[in-house]
Order: structure tokens, then sequence, then C-alpha cells
């Protein structure tokens, strides 16, 4: 059984999404969704477990041998992302259940748990697969789900924002596509691991760099790098709450997780740093989506679209980490993946609490709500506080290891180390503003706003206290991403 | 580059050619189902892309030649690569279901603002911003 989990981890949400969508009974699709999500959740720890134990985890489809069959390969890197997916889709899921009630329309319902989990699987996919195809199949299923996901939500614009995502985002699967062709023609092969293999041999070639211009393109689309996030703020904001946060926490993180394992594992951190000078190619852009979507953040008035354009600016930092081409700032990356989705996934449910009492996000309705909505407004609080990179929450761990990273190289490199400083204290700014309005003004609204139900607060604060609890304790993460940063790395001196 | 690689490898060309002309009207057509139309045009251009690279000069179908029982199996026989097509097998499934989402996503926006055109959405929705 233990031998099946790789497969079961795609498999299991991947055949309860049709189930959901024929059941045509809103409550039925509930708790079968949150089932699938825990399943879910338990597979992905038991192969972690598997993997720091044992190394490399390998699984055959269909008893076909690779390179020839496709392979499921889990190794410290995936595994670690595969928890953090399926951790935030497990919280998602229940909190889902009553925030979806209110903005979706009950009909609709098992088919959002059919997208919701397509989504995962999808996610899950993309994460665990060692075989290119499979990658951009998986990517598909993915973004197809999250289209129709982010359309449901109830303001028209929802609409307008999955449509200029899906044309985005397919242009960047199609790059994908003829970056995965073009290596094809190059090698005849679509295993990653053997792939690995037979690309030294033709790294000279022109096609090989196409390929990886490609690649690097339509990954970069679909992880929202500054100057290719235009499809994000909308999305994010007008998507239906447990979408947004389901979305910010994982979809990203995803595809930051492909940009790793395309440039490190597969064509190799050397051919990368040394040929293709991926990091002075990204660190300006990095730079640049650090401070200028940190500045526009501060100007928003929608709290949503605010931290939406806060995640290209946090996307950035994880960017910037990689740019630095040393393990202590690759080990920021990965940190920041799980730091990242714990703190949006938590500031996002709380906003979705305040949608459902209030029914608007707009800085001025949150006036005041700090006295009706404390345990709300405490949550989003912590998960500010966390954003900005306090001491004692996980913010603060990210950009430790961030600047730690800068200090490292030394010589020019203080300045960046200097401007990370100077964009949390931005992130201060636009933390703040929902701070001072939520404490510091008068409740104008309806005088009958009440707490929100514990069903929703229960899993927001479930991530608020990992925020705090992996800010405190953070060996065994800092542990596990520091020992993914040597897989991705190996070959190159730290 | 001489006339002969021109022409040898004019389907090369042509996947170039499409895939301009789709990412173009992409960009350029403020239509939402223009748009999905050259989607569709520059996805088609990868399709060919891999097709084209699975063919071999004077390769047949992968299909065994001879009787198949070992009797008068014919040696030496070159084979296209099917591969390529198995994946675009995929591929097109996946620009189908593309087309599809985009479509009916056309259809609600149509609903929704009585409009298929972009800049007159874009100023509709600029007016609902600037009411808030």
């Amino acid at each position: 059984m233990t031998a099946q989990l790789p497969i079961l981890q795609v498999i299991v949400p991947l055949l309860a999404a049709p189930i959901c969508a024929v059941l045509r009974h809103g409550r039925a699709a509930t708790w079968l969704a949150v089932l699938a999500s825990w399943s879910a959740l338990a597979i992905a720890v038991v192969l972690l477990g598997q993997v720091m134990a044992g190394g490399v985890v390998s699984y055959h489809i269909g008893d076909w041998v690779p390179p020839i069959g496709i392979e499921y390969r889990v190794d410290i890197v995936n595994a670690w992302v595969l928890v953090i997916v399926a951790s935030i889709g497990a919280v998602v899921a229940p909190y889902s259940v009553t925030s979806v009630e209110h903005e979706i329309a009950s009909r609709r319902i098992p088919l959002f748990y059919a997208a919701y989990l397509l989504c995962l699987s999808g996610l899950l996919g993309i994460t665990i697969t060692g075989d290119m195809f499979n990658v951009f199949v998986f990517l598909e299923i993915s973004s197809l789900s999250a289209y129709a996901l982010i359309s449901l939500g109830r303001p028209r614009r929802a609409l307008t924002a999955a449509y200029r995502y899906l044309i985005m985002g397919s242009v960047g699967a199609t790059f994908i596509v003829i970056g995965i062709g073009l290596l094809y023609v190059m090698t005849g092969s679509l295993n990653m691991a053997d792939l690995a293999e037979l690309l030294p041999g033709v790294w000279d070639s022109r096609t090989v760099k196409v390929a990886y211009g490609f690649l690097g393109v339509g990954v970069c689309l679909k992880l929202a790098l500054f100057p290719l996030h235009l499809w994000l703020p909308n999305a994010y904001a007008f998507a239906p709450s447990p979408v947004t946060a389901f979305m910010a926490s994982t979809a990203t993180k995803v595809a930051v997780y492909m940009l790793l394992r395309f440039f490190l594992s597969i064509f190799g951190a050397a051919f990368s740093f040394d040929v293709m000078a991926l990091d002075r190619v990204l660190l300006p852009l990095a730079l640049v989506a650090v401070v200028s979507m940190s500045l526009v953040a501060i100007f928003q008035v929608d709290v949503k679209r605010l931290l939406a354009y806060s995640s290209v600016a946090q996307i950035g930092y994880m960017i910037l980490g990689l740019s630095f081409a040393s393990v202590t700032g690759l080990t920021a990356t990965l940190l920041h993946l799980f730091n990242h989705a714990l703190m949006k996934g938590a500031l996002f449910m709380a906003l979705g609490c305040v949608v459902y009492r209030i029914g608007s996000v707009h800085i001025d309705a949150m006036a005041g709500l700090g006295k009706r909505m404390p345990w709300t407004m405490a949550a989003f609080v912590v998960g500010g506080l966390s954003l900005v990179g306090v001491p004692l929450t996980v913010g603060f761990i990210s950009k430790w290891y961030l600047i730690l990273g800068a200090l490292e190289k030394g010589g020019p490199w203080i300045a960046v180390a200097v401007l990370v400083l100077v964009t949390s204290v931005m992130a201060l700014v636009y933390v703040w503003r929902v701070v001072e309005a939520a404490y510091l003004r008068e409740f104008s609204g309806d005088e009958a706003t009440r707490e929100a139900p514990l069903s929703l607060l229960a899993p927001t604060w479930i991530l608020v206290a990992a925020n705090l609890y992996f800010g405190i304790d953070a060996v065994r993460t800092a542990g596990v991403a520091r020992q993914a940063a040597e897989v991705l790395m190996a070959g190159i001196g730290s | 580059m001489s006339l002969d690689l021109f022409v040898s490898h004019y389907n090369y060309w042509v996947v170039i050619l499409l895939m301009m002309v789709g990412f173009y009207i992409l960009i350029s057509r403020g239509n939402l189902i223009k748009k999905i139309v050259g989607l569709n045009v520059f996805q088609t251009s990868v399709f060919m892309l891999y097709i084209s690279m699975g063919k071999i000069t004077g390769g047949t179908p992968p299909i065994l030649v001879g009787d198949g029982h070992g009797g008068d199996a014919v040696e030496h026989v070159v084979y296209s690569n099917p591969l390529p097509h198995v994946l675009i097998l995929t591929a097109i499934v996946v620009g189908i279901a593309t087309t599809s989402v985009g479509l009916a996503l056309a259809v609600r926006i149509k609903e929704a603002y009585g409009t298929l055109e972009e800049d007159e959405i874009n100023r509709i929705e600029a007016l609902v911003e600037a009411s808030e």
C-alpha cells in the first residue's frame, strides 16, 4: 500500500472531483472534498517522512520502466512542496464550507468542489511528476479549473479577471510546451532525471538555449514575476474568498517550484548560473517587483487587492533568494514558499470572514471592525505582522535567511539587504493602513455586525497558529529547506 | 542561408509564421472572441512543430511490416517517431478545453457587460471604479 502512495497523492483528489460533480448535493460534495483533501495531506506527510528516512522515492506508472514510462519521483524538494500545497488544500476545504454557501449559488456548490479538487490534484501532479509532458498536462488541469474557480466570484469583474488569466496563462503554458518540445528534439527524452543526464552533452546548441528561454518566460508568466504579473491582482481580488486563499498560497508556489526544478535540477545549477546568467536576469526583475509592487500596494483601497499586489512583491522575494545563486539564498526561497503560503493563507481567510459579515473589503467599510470582529481582525494583525517580518512570526525567518544570504555575498549585495529592510517598512505601511482603519476609526456599518462563525475562524486560526509556531521553532522547516536547497544546488560550490 | 535549407525546412517556417500570426491577433485584437481565435492559431503552430519533429525522411508509420509472426518481417525499416503525435493528441484535447472555457467566459462576459469589446468593458469598469 505504501508503495502506491505517489500515485494516490494525485489520484485521490482527481477521482473525488467527478464524483463531487455528479453528486449534485451540496453537503455530500462538501464533505467528500474535505475528506479527499485531508487524505491528500496525510499522503504528503507520509511521503515526506519516507523521503527524509530513505531518500528518493521513485514510482513507475503501470510498471513501465523510465525513461520509457512515466515516473513519479519524490525527493526532498518536491516532498516539501507537496506538504505545503496539501496542507493549504486541507485547511481551505473545511473553511470553504461556510464561506462558499454565502458567496456561491447553492446549485453550483458541487461544481465548485469538483473544480477545487481538480485544481488541487493538478498542483500536486505538477509537483510530484518526474516527466516533462506530464507537467504540462497537470499544469493545464490546475489552470483550467483555476479559471473556472475565479469566474465564480460575485462581482462581474471576476469574469474579465478570469478571462485575462486564461489568455495569459494559456500563452505561458504554450511557451512551456514549446520548450519541452525543443528539449525533446535535442535529447529524445521527457524524463526529468534522464534529461538532466543528457543535457550537458548538448549545452552548446542554440536549440537548448532557446528552450531555456521559452520555459523561463512560460513559467514566469505562471508565477506572476514582474512584469508578467498583470493577470494576478484582479484574479485574486474578485475571486471568491476561499479560492483567493487557496490560489495565493499554492498556485504561485508550485510555479516557483517548477522554475527551480527546470532550471536547477534539469538544466543544472552550473548551466543556469554560469552559461545563461540566470541570476543576473532575475535579480533586477525581483528587485523591481519587490519595490514597485509594495509601493502600489500602499495606495490600494480594496484590501484584497492590496494583498494581491503584496503577493507579487513577495514572489519577488522568492526570486531574489534564487538570484543569490547560493545555498543560503535558495534556502530563503524555499522557506518563503512555505512561510508565504501560511501568512497569505491566514490573511485572505481573515478577509473571507470580513466578507462573510459585511460583504465588502473596502478599507472604509472595515473601519472600526476591531471591536466588532475581534478574533478576525486579530488574525489579520498577526498575519500582517508576519508579512512585515516581525520576530516570532514566520515572516521574520524568511527575511532573516534572505538578509543572511545577501550579507554572505558581501560587497554591493549589502544594498540588497538594505532594500529588503526598506521594503519591509513599506509592508508595514500597507498593513498599518488596514489596522488603523479597523482599530482607530469608529464603526459606521450595520449595528448587528458580529464576529464571524467558528467554522470560518477555526481554519483561519489554525494558519495563524502555524505562523507563530513555525516562527518560534524554525529548526525543522529551516532544516528541510536547507537540505532541499543543497539538493538543488548540487554540483555547484556553496 | 541557402535556398535548399529554406525549402527543406518549410514546415518550420510555417510554424513560425502561424505562431506570430496567432500571437499578433492575441495582442492586437480587442474582441474577446478574436483573441481566442488568435490563441487557437498560436497553439496550432505548436502542434505542427511537434509533428514536424516526429517525421523522419522516408519513415513509415510505426506499424510492424511483414506478417507479424516472424515469418517474413522486413528488416531495417525506418519508422517515424510516434511519440510526438501522441503528445499532440493530448495537447489538442487541452487546446479544445481551453477554447471552450474561454468561450464560456466570453458568453458570461457578454451577459454581464452587454459587449465583447475590450475597450468598452474597460470603460464600464473604469466608470464603476470611479463611482465607488
